[in-house]
Protein backbone atom coordinates (compact mmCIF):
# COMPACT_ATOMS: atom_id res chain seq x y z
CA UNK A 1 0.00 0.00 0.00
CA UNK A 2 2.75 2.17 1.45
CA UNK A 3 4.44 1.05 -2.05
CA UNK A 4 2.04 1.68 -4.23
CA UNK A 5 1.27 5.32 -2.70
CA UNK A 6 5.06 6.33 -3.30
CA UNK A 7 4.90 5.02 -6.60
CA UNK A 8 1.56 6.97 -7.47
CA UNK A 9 3.70 10.29 -5.70
CA UNK A 10 6.71 9.62 -7.85
CA UNK A 11 5.03 9.15 -10.91
CA UNK A 12 2.38 12.42 -10.58
CA UNK A 13 5.64 14.30 -9.65
CA UNK A 14 6.97 13.18 -13.03
CA UNK A 15 3.74 14.45 -14.91
CA UNK A 16 3.64 17.55 -12.83
CA UNK A 17 7.53 17.96 -13.78
CA UNK A 18 6.37 17.34 -17.56
CA UNK A 19 3.99 19.47 -17.51
CA UNK A 20 6.11 22.03 -16.55
CA UNK A 21 8.49 21.54 -19.20
CA UNK A 22 6.11 21.74 -21.83
CA UNK A 23 4.60 24.70 -20.39
CA UNK A 24 7.68 26.16 -20.44
CA UNK A 25 9.16 25.38 -23.58
CA UNK A 26 6.11 26.44 -25.36
CA UNK A 27 6.41 30.08 -23.43
CA UNK A 28 10.24 30.07 -25.07
CA UNK A 29 8.90 29.08 -28.59
CA UNK A 30 6.25 31.78 -28.07
CA UNK A 31 9.25 34.39 -26.81
CA UNK A 32 11.78 33.51 -29.44
CA UNK A 33 8.34 34.03 -32.32
CA UNK A 34 7.05 37.32 -30.80
CA UNK A 35 9.22 39.68 -32.45
CA UNK A 36 8.75 38.20 -36.34
CA UNK A 37 5.05 37.69 -35.28
CA UNK A 38 4.84 41.71 -34.54
CA UNK A 39 6.89 42.83 -37.32
CA UNK A 40 4.25 40.66 -39.07
CA UNK A 41 1.45 42.21 -38.10
CA UNK A 42 2.61 45.42 -38.26
CA UNK A 43 3.50 45.17 -41.07
CA UNK A 44 -0.17 45.21 -42.17
CA UNK A 45 -0.67 48.50 -40.25
CA UNK A 46 -1.04 52.10 -41.66
CA UNK A 47 0.36 54.82 -40.02
CA UNK A 48 -2.48 55.55 -38.16
CA UNK A 49 -3.04 52.12 -37.15
CA UNK A 50 0.79 51.81 -36.14
CA UNK A 51 0.32 55.02 -33.63
CA UNK A 52 -2.98 54.17 -32.42
CA UNK A 53 -2.68 53.87 -28.50
CA UNK A 54 -3.30 50.86 -26.84
CA UNK A 55 -1.85 49.40 -30.10
CA UNK A 56 -3.73 47.05 -32.47
CA UNK A 57 -2.70 43.16 -32.30
CA UNK A 58 -4.83 42.58 -35.47
CA UNK A 59 -3.89 42.59 -39.09
CA UNK A 60 -4.64 46.43 -40.53
CA UNK A 61 -5.50 47.39 -43.98
CA UNK A 62 -2.73 48.26 -45.95
CA UNK A 63 -0.80 45.08 -46.05
CA UNK A 64 -0.45 45.68 -49.82
CA UNK A 65 0.27 48.97 -50.21
CA UNK A 66 2.93 48.82 -47.41
CA UNK A 67 4.64 45.34 -49.13
CA UNK A 68 4.46 47.23 -52.74
CA UNK A 69 5.88 50.48 -51.54
CA UNK A 70 8.68 48.28 -49.93
CA UNK A 71 9.49 46.36 -52.71
CA UNK A 72 9.00 49.35 -55.17
CA UNK A 73 9.77 52.84 -53.67
CA UNK A 74 12.10 51.46 -51.28
CA UNK A 75 13.78 49.22 -54.31
CA UNK A 76 13.63 46.29 -51.99
CA UNK A 77 12.84 44.42 -54.64
CA UNK A 78 15.88 45.39 -56.64
CA UNK A 79 18.05 44.95 -53.91
CA UNK A 80 16.43 41.39 -53.68
CA UNK A 81 17.96 40.70 -56.83
CA UNK A 82 20.96 41.83 -56.53
CA UNK A 83 21.85 40.00 -53.00
CA UNK A 84 20.43 36.91 -54.86
CA UNK A 85 22.59 37.66 -57.40
CA UNK A 86 25.85 37.98 -55.53
CA UNK A 87 24.79 35.19 -53.24
CA UNK A 88 24.86 33.23 -56.44
CA UNK A 89 27.48 34.09 -57.45
CA UNK A 90 29.86 33.80 -54.27
CA UNK A 91 28.14 30.27 -53.33
CA UNK A 92 29.44 28.62 -56.91
CA UNK A 93 32.87 30.55 -57.09
CA UNK A 94 34.16 29.34 -53.66
CA UNK A 95 32.77 26.12 -54.52
CA UNK A 96 34.71 25.93 -57.73
CA UNK A 97 38.01 26.64 -55.94
CA UNK A 98 37.51 24.99 -53.37
CA UNK A 99 37.14 21.99 -55.16
CA UNK A 100 39.91 22.34 -57.27
CA UNK A 101 42.08 23.48 -54.65
CA UNK A 102 40.88 20.20 -52.46
CA UNK A 103 41.97 18.01 -55.64
CA UNK A 104 45.31 19.42 -55.92
CA UNK A 105 45.67 18.93 -52.46
CA UNK A 106 44.97 15.32 -52.28
CA UNK A 107 45.57 13.69 -56.01
CA UNK A 108 48.65 15.80 -57.56
CA UNK A 109 52.06 15.84 -57.07
CA UNK A 110 52.32 19.19 -55.05
CA UNK A 111 55.84 21.08 -53.74
CA UNK A 112 54.96 22.43 -50.72
CA UNK A 113 51.81 20.57 -49.67
CA UNK A 114 52.62 21.48 -46.20
CA UNK A 115 53.15 24.80 -46.64
CA UNK A 116 50.19 25.66 -48.75
CA UNK A 117 47.97 23.97 -46.80
CA UNK A 118 49.28 25.97 -43.42
CA UNK A 119 48.91 29.18 -45.56
CA UNK A 120 45.00 28.61 -46.09
CA UNK A 121 43.74 27.41 -43.04
CA UNK A 122 45.69 30.01 -41.78
CA UNK A 123 43.02 32.10 -43.42
CA UNK A 124 40.63 30.74 -40.71
CA UNK A 125 42.12 33.30 -38.30
CA UNK A 126 41.19 36.28 -40.48
CA UNK A 127 37.36 37.40 -40.39
CA UNK A 128 36.91 40.58 -43.54
CA UNK A 129 35.94 42.56 -40.77
CA UNK A 130 39.12 43.17 -39.73
CA UNK A 131 41.02 44.28 -42.38
CA UNK A 132 37.98 46.17 -43.69
CA UNK A 133 40.78 49.43 -43.85
CA UNK A 134 43.12 47.88 -46.30
CA UNK A 135 40.56 45.75 -48.39
CA UNK A 136 38.52 49.25 -48.93
CA UNK A 137 41.90 50.91 -50.48
CA UNK A 138 42.14 47.71 -52.11
CA UNK A 139 39.81 47.54 -53.97
CA UNK A 140 39.67 51.25 -54.67
CA UNK A 141 42.52 50.86 -56.13
CA UNK A 142 41.67 48.50 -58.74
CA UNK A 143 38.43 50.85 -59.25
CA UNK A 144 36.06 48.01 -58.34
CA UNK A 145 34.18 50.15 -56.00
CA UNK A 146 30.61 50.23 -56.59
CA UNK A 147 30.79 47.15 -58.37
CA UNK A 148 29.26 43.40 -57.98
CA UNK A 149 33.11 42.79 -58.13
CA UNK A 150 34.33 44.26 -55.01
CA UNK A 151 30.96 42.16 -53.46
CA UNK A 152 32.34 38.72 -55.11
CA UNK A 153 35.69 38.23 -56.14
CA UNK A 154 37.06 38.88 -52.49
CA UNK A 155 34.84 36.29 -51.20
CA UNK A 156 36.03 33.20 -53.98
CA UNK A 157 38.30 31.80 -51.65
CA UNK A 158 37.41 29.68 -48.61
CA UNK A 159 39.34 27.80 -46.15
CA UNK A 160 36.52 25.68 -44.72
CA UNK A 161 35.50 24.43 -47.70
CA UNK A 162 38.92 23.62 -49.43
CA UNK A 163 39.25 21.58 -45.40
CA UNK A 164 36.05 19.98 -45.95
CA UNK A 165 36.34 18.59 -49.35
CA UNK A 166 39.97 17.53 -48.63
CA UNK A 167 38.12 15.60 -45.85
CA UNK A 168 35.91 14.19 -47.47
CA UNK A 169 38.30 13.49 -50.45
CA UNK A 170 40.67 11.36 -48.10
CA UNK A 171 37.57 9.42 -47.02
CA UNK A 172 37.63 7.68 -50.98
CA UNK A 173 39.03 4.54 -51.54
CA UNK A 174 42.29 5.12 -53.44
CA UNK A 175 41.65 1.92 -55.71
CA UNK A 176 38.97 4.50 -57.14
CA UNK A 177 42.04 6.22 -58.53
CA UNK A 178 44.36 3.29 -59.71
CA UNK A 179 40.92 2.17 -61.07
CA UNK A 180 40.30 5.38 -63.08
CA UNK A 181 43.66 5.38 -64.01
CA UNK A 182 43.88 1.82 -65.37
CA UNK A 183 40.53 2.67 -67.62
CA UNK A 184 42.68 5.56 -69.09
CA UNK A 185 40.49 8.16 -67.66
CA UNK A 186 41.98 11.56 -67.52
CA UNK A 187 41.83 14.40 -64.81
CA UNK A 188 39.18 16.22 -65.94
CA UNK A 189 36.52 13.55 -66.44
CA UNK A 190 37.97 11.93 -63.05
CA UNK A 191 37.24 15.28 -60.99
CA UNK A 192 33.79 15.47 -62.98
CA UNK A 193 32.53 12.38 -63.41
CA UNK A 194 33.33 10.83 -60.39
CA UNK A 195 34.17 13.39 -58.01
CA UNK A 196 32.09 15.83 -58.23
CA UNK A 197 28.99 13.07 -58.33
CA UNK A 198 30.60 11.66 -55.16
CA UNK A 199 30.28 15.05 -53.10
CA UNK A 200 27.41 16.48 -53.84
CA UNK A 201 26.46 15.88 -50.17
CA UNK A 202 29.31 17.85 -49.02
CA UNK A 203 28.55 20.25 -51.76
CA UNK A 204 24.96 20.67 -50.68
CA UNK A 205 25.82 21.50 -46.85
CA UNK A 206 28.56 24.03 -47.78
CA UNK A 207 26.50 25.88 -50.54
CA UNK A 208 23.49 26.39 -47.97
CA UNK A 209 26.01 27.95 -45.35
CA UNK A 210 27.72 29.83 -48.12
CA UNK A 211 24.31 31.04 -49.54
CA UNK A 212 23.31 32.10 -46.00
CA UNK A 213 26.85 34.07 -44.91
CA UNK A 214 26.78 36.05 -48.02
CA UNK A 215 23.03 36.60 -47.85
CA UNK A 216 23.85 38.33 -44.72
CA UNK A 217 26.52 40.51 -45.39
CA UNK A 218 25.99 43.87 -44.22
CA UNK A 219 29.48 46.14 -43.24
CA UNK A 220 31.02 45.29 -46.17
CA UNK A 221 28.59 46.22 -48.63
CA UNK A 222 27.59 49.20 -46.51
CA UNK A 223 31.13 50.78 -47.14
CA UNK A 224 32.12 50.00 -50.92
CA UNK A 225 28.97 50.16 -52.48
CA UNK A 226 28.04 53.48 -52.86
CA UNK A 227 25.63 53.63 -56.07
CA UNK A 228 22.12 52.98 -54.78
CA UNK A 229 21.16 50.70 -57.59
CA UNK A 230 23.93 47.93 -56.41
CA UNK A 231 23.01 47.94 -52.91
CA UNK A 232 22.06 44.66 -50.96
CA UNK A 233 19.16 44.01 -49.32
CA UNK A 234 20.36 44.34 -45.45
CA UNK A 235 21.90 47.84 -46.63
CA UNK A 236 18.72 48.62 -48.28
CA UNK A 237 16.61 47.61 -45.20
CA UNK A 238 19.03 50.00 -43.23
CA UNK A 239 18.20 52.95 -45.78
CA UNK A 240 14.61 52.93 -44.93
CA UNK A 241 15.19 53.37 -40.94
CA UNK A 242 17.30 56.49 -41.90
CA UNK A 243 14.62 59.29 -40.92
CA UNK A 244 13.80 58.27 -37.61
CA UNK A 245 11.06 60.43 -36.73
CA UNK A 246 9.67 60.12 -40.61
CA UNK A 247 9.93 56.52 -40.37
CA UNK A 248 7.41 54.76 -41.83
CA UNK A 249 7.54 51.35 -39.96
CA UNK A 250 4.64 49.71 -41.79
CA UNK A 251 6.75 49.78 -45.02
CA UNK A 252 10.03 48.97 -42.64
CA UNK A 253 8.19 45.80 -41.12
CA UNK A 254 7.87 45.00 -44.42
CA UNK A 255 10.55 45.10 -45.72
CA UNK A 256 12.32 43.26 -43.22
CA UNK A 257 9.67 40.52 -43.48
CA UNK A 258 10.12 40.16 -47.36
CA UNK A 259 14.27 40.32 -46.11
CA UNK A 260 13.75 37.52 -43.82
CA UNK A 261 11.66 35.28 -45.95
CA UNK A 262 14.64 33.61 -48.59
CA UNK A 263 16.91 32.21 -45.64
CA UNK A 264 13.85 31.47 -43.65
CA UNK A 265 12.92 29.38 -46.20
CA UNK A 266 16.13 27.94 -46.97
CA UNK A 267 16.47 26.84 -43.62
CA UNK A 268 12.40 25.45 -43.21
CA UNK A 269 13.38 22.97 -46.28
CA UNK A 270 16.77 22.45 -45.52
CA UNK A 271 16.78 22.61 -41.75
CA UNK A 272 18.43 18.92 -41.37
CA UNK A 273 21.51 20.23 -43.40
CA UNK A 274 21.98 22.92 -41.47
CA UNK A 275 21.76 21.85 -38.10
CA UNK A 276 24.44 18.95 -39.19
CA UNK A 277 26.38 21.57 -41.25
CA UNK A 278 25.92 24.70 -38.67
CA UNK A 279 29.16 23.71 -37.30
CA UNK A 280 30.85 25.58 -39.94
CA UNK A 281 28.43 28.17 -40.20
CA UNK A 282 30.46 30.66 -38.79
CA UNK A 283 33.44 30.54 -40.77
CA UNK A 284 34.13 32.06 -44.02
CA UNK B 1 50.95 8.94 -52.05
CA UNK B 2 48.86 8.43 -55.15
CA UNK B 3 49.24 10.75 -57.54
CA UNK B 4 47.05 11.54 -60.83
CA UNK B 5 49.82 13.10 -62.82
CA UNK B 6 53.34 13.42 -62.84
CA UNK B 7 53.06 16.50 -63.78
CA UNK B 8 54.22 19.41 -61.07
CA UNK B 9 52.83 22.28 -62.23
CA UNK B 10 48.96 20.75 -62.58
CA UNK B 11 48.89 20.99 -58.80
CA UNK B 12 49.85 24.74 -58.40
CA UNK B 13 47.77 25.59 -61.53
CA UNK B 14 44.64 24.23 -59.56
CA UNK B 15 45.55 25.38 -56.40
CA UNK B 16 46.37 29.18 -58.22
CA UNK B 17 42.79 30.48 -57.29
CA UNK B 18 42.60 30.06 -54.09
CA UNK B 19 45.73 31.18 -53.75
CA UNK B 20 45.76 34.66 -55.68
CA UNK B 21 42.72 35.23 -53.70
CA UNK B 22 44.02 34.74 -50.31
CA UNK B 23 47.08 36.58 -51.19
CA UNK B 24 45.18 39.77 -52.60
CA UNK B 25 42.01 40.32 -50.55
CA UNK B 26 42.99 38.50 -47.50
CA UNK B 27 47.21 38.43 -46.77
CA UNK B 28 47.94 41.78 -47.97
CA UNK B 29 45.70 43.37 -46.59
CA UNK B 30 46.37 42.27 -43.00
CA UNK B 31 50.00 43.36 -43.11
CA UNK B 32 48.66 46.80 -44.59
CA UNK B 33 46.45 47.17 -42.00
CA UNK B 34 49.28 46.58 -39.47
CA UNK B 35 51.58 49.16 -41.42
CA UNK B 36 48.97 52.06 -41.46
CA UNK B 37 48.14 51.48 -37.70
CA UNK B 38 51.69 53.26 -37.42
CA UNK B 39 50.69 55.93 -39.69
CA UNK B 40 48.59 58.75 -38.88
CA UNK B 41 46.46 59.46 -42.05
CA UNK B 42 44.94 62.67 -43.25
CA UNK B 43 43.45 64.35 -46.27
CA UNK B 44 41.11 61.85 -47.05
CA UNK B 45 43.97 59.23 -46.97
CA UNK B 46 46.64 61.54 -48.98
CA UNK B 47 49.01 62.32 -46.26
CA UNK B 48 50.44 59.49 -44.29
CA UNK B 49 52.55 60.32 -41.41
CA UNK B 50 54.78 57.89 -39.58
CA UNK B 51 53.63 57.70 -36.03
CA UNK B 52 54.84 54.99 -34.18
CA UNK B 53 52.85 53.28 -31.64
CA UNK B 54 50.70 56.28 -30.75
CA UNK B 55 47.96 55.11 -32.12
CA UNK B 56 47.97 52.06 -29.77
CA UNK B 57 48.93 54.77 -27.18
CA UNK B 58 45.40 56.50 -27.78
CA UNK B 59 43.73 53.88 -27.71
CA UNK B 60 45.14 52.45 -24.25
CA UNK B 61 45.12 55.76 -22.38
CA UNK B 62 42.21 57.73 -24.22
CA UNK B 63 39.00 58.10 -21.82
CA UNK B 64 37.29 57.65 -25.26
CA UNK B 65 38.85 54.55 -25.99
CA UNK B 66 38.87 52.94 -22.63
CA UNK B 67 34.65 53.38 -22.29
CA UNK B 68 34.28 51.61 -25.85
CA UNK B 69 36.63 48.78 -24.00
CA UNK B 70 34.25 48.87 -21.72
CA UNK B 71 30.85 49.20 -23.62
CA UNK B 72 32.70 45.84 -25.49
CA UNK B 73 33.50 43.99 -22.65
CA UNK B 74 29.67 44.61 -20.81
CA UNK B 75 27.72 43.78 -23.87
CA UNK B 76 30.18 40.70 -24.75
CA UNK B 77 29.79 39.35 -21.16
CA UNK B 78 26.07 39.59 -20.99
CA UNK B 79 25.53 38.51 -25.07
CA UNK B 80 27.25 35.22 -24.58
CA UNK B 81 26.63 34.34 -20.55
CA UNK B 82 22.88 35.07 -22.03
CA UNK B 83 22.79 33.05 -25.29
CA UNK B 84 24.83 29.73 -23.71
CA UNK B 85 22.87 29.96 -20.45
CA UNK B 86 19.66 30.18 -22.12
CA UNK B 87 20.89 27.48 -25.08
CA UNK B 88 21.85 24.93 -22.22
CA UNK B 89 18.40 25.61 -20.78
CA UNK B 90 16.39 25.21 -23.76
CA UNK B 91 18.36 22.21 -24.92
CA UNK B 92 18.31 20.25 -21.42
CA UNK B 93 14.25 20.37 -21.80
CA UNK B 94 14.15 19.48 -25.42
CA UNK B 95 16.13 16.77 -25.04
CA UNK B 96 13.58 15.58 -22.06
CA UNK B 97 10.50 16.56 -24.28
CA UNK B 98 10.11 13.02 -25.60
CA UNK B 99 7.95 12.36 -29.07
CA UNK B 100 7.85 16.91 -29.60
CA UNK B 101 11.66 16.93 -29.07
CA UNK B 102 12.46 17.71 -32.93
CA UNK B 103 8.95 19.90 -33.29
CA UNK B 104 10.46 22.36 -30.29
CA UNK B 105 13.99 21.72 -31.57
CA UNK B 106 12.89 23.24 -34.46
CA UNK B 107 10.64 25.94 -33.28
CA UNK B 108 13.47 27.35 -30.93
CA UNK B 109 16.48 27.69 -33.05
CA UNK B 110 14.98 29.49 -36.91
CA UNK B 111 16.05 32.89 -35.56
CA UNK B 112 19.45 31.50 -35.98
CA UNK B 113 18.47 31.71 -39.57
CA UNK B 114 18.03 35.38 -40.34
CA UNK B 115 20.36 37.91 -40.34
CA UNK B 116 21.51 40.16 -37.64
CA UNK B 117 20.28 43.37 -39.78
CA UNK B 118 16.47 41.95 -39.32
CA UNK B 119 16.99 41.44 -35.68
CA UNK B 120 18.42 44.80 -35.27
CA UNK B 121 15.54 46.61 -37.38
CA UNK B 122 12.72 44.40 -35.57
CA UNK B 123 14.21 45.52 -32.42
CA UNK B 124 14.24 48.75 -33.16
CA UNK B 125 10.63 48.70 -34.02
CA UNK B 126 9.89 47.27 -30.84
CA UNK B 127 12.04 49.51 -28.24
CA UNK B 128 10.51 52.64 -30.04
CA UNK B 129 9.71 55.49 -27.92
CA UNK B 130 6.63 56.77 -29.62
CA UNK B 131 5.63 53.83 -31.82
CA UNK B 132 7.33 50.71 -29.79
CA UNK B 133 5.03 47.84 -28.35
CA UNK B 134 7.50 46.70 -25.23
CA UNK B 135 7.16 50.32 -23.76
CA UNK B 136 2.74 49.84 -24.53
CA UNK B 137 2.66 46.92 -22.73
CA UNK B 138 4.73 48.40 -19.54
CA UNK B 139 2.59 51.51 -19.73
CA UNK B 140 -0.53 49.28 -19.32
CA UNK B 141 0.85 47.56 -16.66
CA UNK B 142 3.57 49.39 -14.82
CA UNK B 143 2.30 53.00 -15.81
CA UNK B 144 5.92 53.62 -16.96
CA UNK B 145 7.76 54.01 -20.63
CA UNK B 146 11.10 54.02 -20.31
CA UNK B 147 12.94 55.57 -23.21
CA UNK B 148 15.24 52.80 -24.14
CA UNK B 149 17.06 53.95 -26.89
CA UNK B 150 18.28 57.12 -25.09
CA UNK B 151 19.12 55.65 -21.80
CA UNK B 152 22.42 54.18 -21.77
CA UNK B 153 22.22 51.05 -19.77
CA UNK B 154 18.84 50.45 -20.92
CA UNK B 155 19.92 50.84 -24.96
CA UNK B 156 22.66 48.22 -23.80
CA UNK B 157 19.83 45.98 -22.99
CA UNK B 158 18.35 45.94 -25.54
CA UNK B 159 21.55 45.56 -28.29
CA UNK B 160 22.36 42.66 -25.81
CA UNK B 161 18.40 41.33 -26.13
CA UNK B 162 18.64 41.46 -30.13
CA UNK B 163 21.70 39.59 -30.19
CA UNK B 164 20.88 37.15 -27.80
CA UNK B 165 17.53 36.74 -29.23
CA UNK B 166 19.34 35.91 -32.58
CA UNK B 167 22.08 33.69 -31.79
CA UNK B 168 20.58 31.49 -28.78
CA UNK B 169 19.50 29.11 -31.20
CA UNK B 170 23.15 27.92 -32.78
CA UNK B 171 23.51 26.84 -28.62
CA UNK B 172 20.63 24.73 -28.93
CA UNK B 173 21.70 22.86 -31.63
CA UNK B 174 25.27 22.10 -30.47
CA UNK B 175 24.06 21.74 -26.89
CA UNK B 176 21.66 18.92 -28.38
CA UNK B 177 23.92 17.38 -30.44
CA UNK B 178 26.43 16.96 -26.90
CA UNK B 179 23.41 16.01 -25.12
CA UNK B 180 22.36 13.27 -27.21
CA UNK B 181 25.68 11.71 -27.48
CA UNK B 182 26.29 11.77 -23.97
CA UNK B 183 26.88 8.28 -22.13
CA UNK B 184 23.64 7.63 -20.57
CA UNK B 185 24.61 5.38 -18.19
CA UNK B 186 26.25 8.02 -16.40
CA UNK B 187 23.25 9.78 -15.71
CA UNK B 188 21.54 6.97 -14.66
CA UNK B 189 24.41 5.45 -12.65
CA UNK B 190 24.16 8.90 -10.79
CA UNK B 191 20.16 9.10 -10.97
CA UNK B 192 20.50 5.32 -8.99
CA UNK B 193 22.87 6.96 -6.82
CA UNK B 194 19.99 9.62 -4.93
CA UNK B 195 21.55 12.28 -6.53
CA UNK B 196 19.39 15.26 -6.77
CA UNK B 197 18.40 17.31 -9.55
CA UNK B 198 20.97 20.17 -9.16
CA UNK B 199 23.71 17.65 -7.82
CA UNK B 200 23.53 15.70 -11.27
CA UNK B 201 23.20 19.00 -13.10
CA UNK B 202 26.30 20.33 -11.18
CA UNK B 203 28.55 17.24 -10.87
CA UNK B 204 27.71 15.04 -13.56
CA UNK B 205 26.00 17.29 -16.76
CA UNK B 206 28.41 20.09 -16.67
CA UNK B 207 31.68 18.41 -16.61
CA UNK B 208 30.54 15.71 -19.33
CA UNK B 209 29.74 19.31 -21.44
CA UNK B 210 32.87 20.85 -20.78
CA UNK B 211 34.68 20.40 -23.97
CA UNK B 212 31.38 21.27 -25.95
CA UNK B 213 31.24 24.46 -23.69
CA UNK B 214 34.69 25.76 -24.29
CA UNK B 215 33.79 25.57 -28.04
CA UNK B 216 31.15 27.10 -27.99
CA UNK B 217 32.35 30.17 -25.87
CA UNK B 218 34.99 30.35 -28.41
CA UNK B 219 32.20 30.63 -31.29
CA UNK B 220 29.85 32.99 -29.36
CA UNK B 221 32.97 35.33 -28.45
CA UNK B 222 33.59 35.81 -31.93
CA UNK B 223 29.91 36.01 -32.72
CA UNK B 224 29.81 38.61 -30.10
CA UNK B 225 32.95 40.71 -31.38
CA UNK B 226 32.49 40.49 -35.21
CA UNK B 227 28.90 39.47 -36.33
CA UNK B 228 26.69 42.16 -33.89
CA UNK B 229 27.84 45.37 -35.89
CA UNK B 230 24.00 45.31 -37.85
CA UNK B 231 22.68 45.11 -34.63
CA UNK B 232 24.57 48.22 -33.34
CA UNK B 233 24.03 50.16 -36.37
CA UNK B 234 20.20 49.73 -36.68
CA UNK B 235 19.13 50.19 -33.10
CA UNK B 236 21.62 52.54 -31.45
CA UNK B 237 24.37 53.56 -34.02
CA UNK B 238 26.96 53.56 -30.75
CA UNK B 239 25.06 55.38 -28.65
CA UNK B 240 23.65 57.38 -26.19
CA UNK B 241 26.90 58.99 -25.45
CA UNK B 242 28.64 56.16 -27.15
CA UNK B 243 26.88 53.36 -24.43
CA UNK B 244 27.16 51.23 -27.01
CA UNK B 245 30.06 52.13 -28.84
CA UNK B 246 31.80 48.40 -29.64
CA UNK B 247 34.83 47.56 -30.89
CA UNK B 248 33.86 46.72 -34.37
CA UNK B 249 31.25 49.73 -34.51
CA UNK B 250 34.63 52.27 -33.34
CA UNK B 251 36.83 50.59 -36.29
CA UNK B 252 33.78 51.46 -38.62
CA UNK B 253 33.00 54.65 -37.61
CA UNK B 254 37.05 55.79 -36.79
CA UNK B 255 37.67 54.31 -40.77
CA UNK B 256 35.08 55.60 -42.34
CA UNK B 257 33.31 58.71 -40.69
CA UNK B 258 35.66 60.04 -38.82
CA UNK B 259 39.05 58.93 -41.07
CA UNK B 260 40.72 58.18 -38.98
CA UNK B 261 42.60 55.57 -40.52
CA UNK B 262 45.62 54.66 -38.69
CA UNK B 263 42.98 54.28 -34.85
CA UNK B 264 40.79 52.03 -36.98
CA UNK B 265 44.04 50.16 -37.93
CA UNK B 266 45.24 49.42 -34.67
CA UNK B 267 41.89 48.66 -33.53
CA UNK B 268 41.77 45.77 -36.26
CA UNK B 269 44.82 44.81 -35.44
CA UNK B 270 44.30 44.39 -31.87
CA UNK B 271 41.24 42.33 -32.61
CA UNK B 272 43.02 40.43 -34.96
CA UNK B 273 44.94 39.28 -32.06
CA UNK B 274 42.12 38.24 -30.16
CA UNK B 275 40.84 36.26 -32.87
CA UNK B 276 43.84 34.34 -33.55
CA UNK B 277 44.14 33.48 -30.04
CA UNK B 278 40.70 32.43 -30.28
CA UNK B 279 41.29 30.23 -33.58
CA UNK B 280 44.00 28.66 -31.71
CA UNK B 281 42.67 27.54 -29.00
CA UNK B 282 39.52 26.07 -31.19
CA UNK B 283 41.95 24.49 -32.97
CA UNK B 284 43.36 22.80 -30.27
CA UNK B 285 39.40 21.89 -29.15
CA UNK B 286 38.90 20.31 -32.73
CA UNK B 287 42.08 18.76 -32.15
CA UNK B 288 41.00 16.89 -28.98
CA UNK B 289 37.64 15.83 -30.27
CA UNK B 290 34.52 17.54 -28.87
CA UNK B 291 32.21 14.97 -28.85
CA UNK B 292 32.26 11.99 -25.90
CA UNK B 293 31.16 8.82 -25.80
CA UNK B 294 33.62 6.52 -27.45
CA UNK B 295 33.68 8.62 -31.11
CA UNK B 296 36.88 10.66 -31.22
Amino acid sequence: MRKQALLFLQNNAFHGKRWIRHLVLLAAVFVIAAPVLCALIFSTQTPAQIFSYPPKLSFGSAAIDNYTMAWETYKLGLYMKNSLFIAVTVTLGKTLTAFLAATAFVYLRLPFRGFFFAFVLMTLMMPTEIMIIALFDRITDLGWADSYLALTIPFMASATSVFLFRQHFLQIPLELVDAARVDGIGLPSFMIRILLPMSRHVIAAMALIDFVYVWNQYLWPLVIIRDGSRQVVQVGLRMMTAGQDATHWGVVMAGAVITLVPPLLLFFILQKVLVLGVGLGQEK
Amino acid sequence: MTSFSSNRWLGLLLLLPTLLILIVFLYTPILETLRLSFYQVSFLGLREEFCGLSNYRDLFFEPGYRRMFRATLIFTFFTVTGSMGLGLLLAIMIHNAGAWKGLYRLFLIWPYALSPAVAGVIFLFLFSNQVGIVNAGLNAVFGRHPDWLARPGLAMGVVVGAAIWKNVGYNVIFYLAALSALPRDVLEAARMDGAGMGMRFGRVLLPLLAPMTLFLLVVNLMYAVFDVFPVVDLITRGGPSDATLLMIYSLYRDGFEFLKTGMAAAQSVLLLGAVAFLSFVKFRIYGKGIYYGGRR
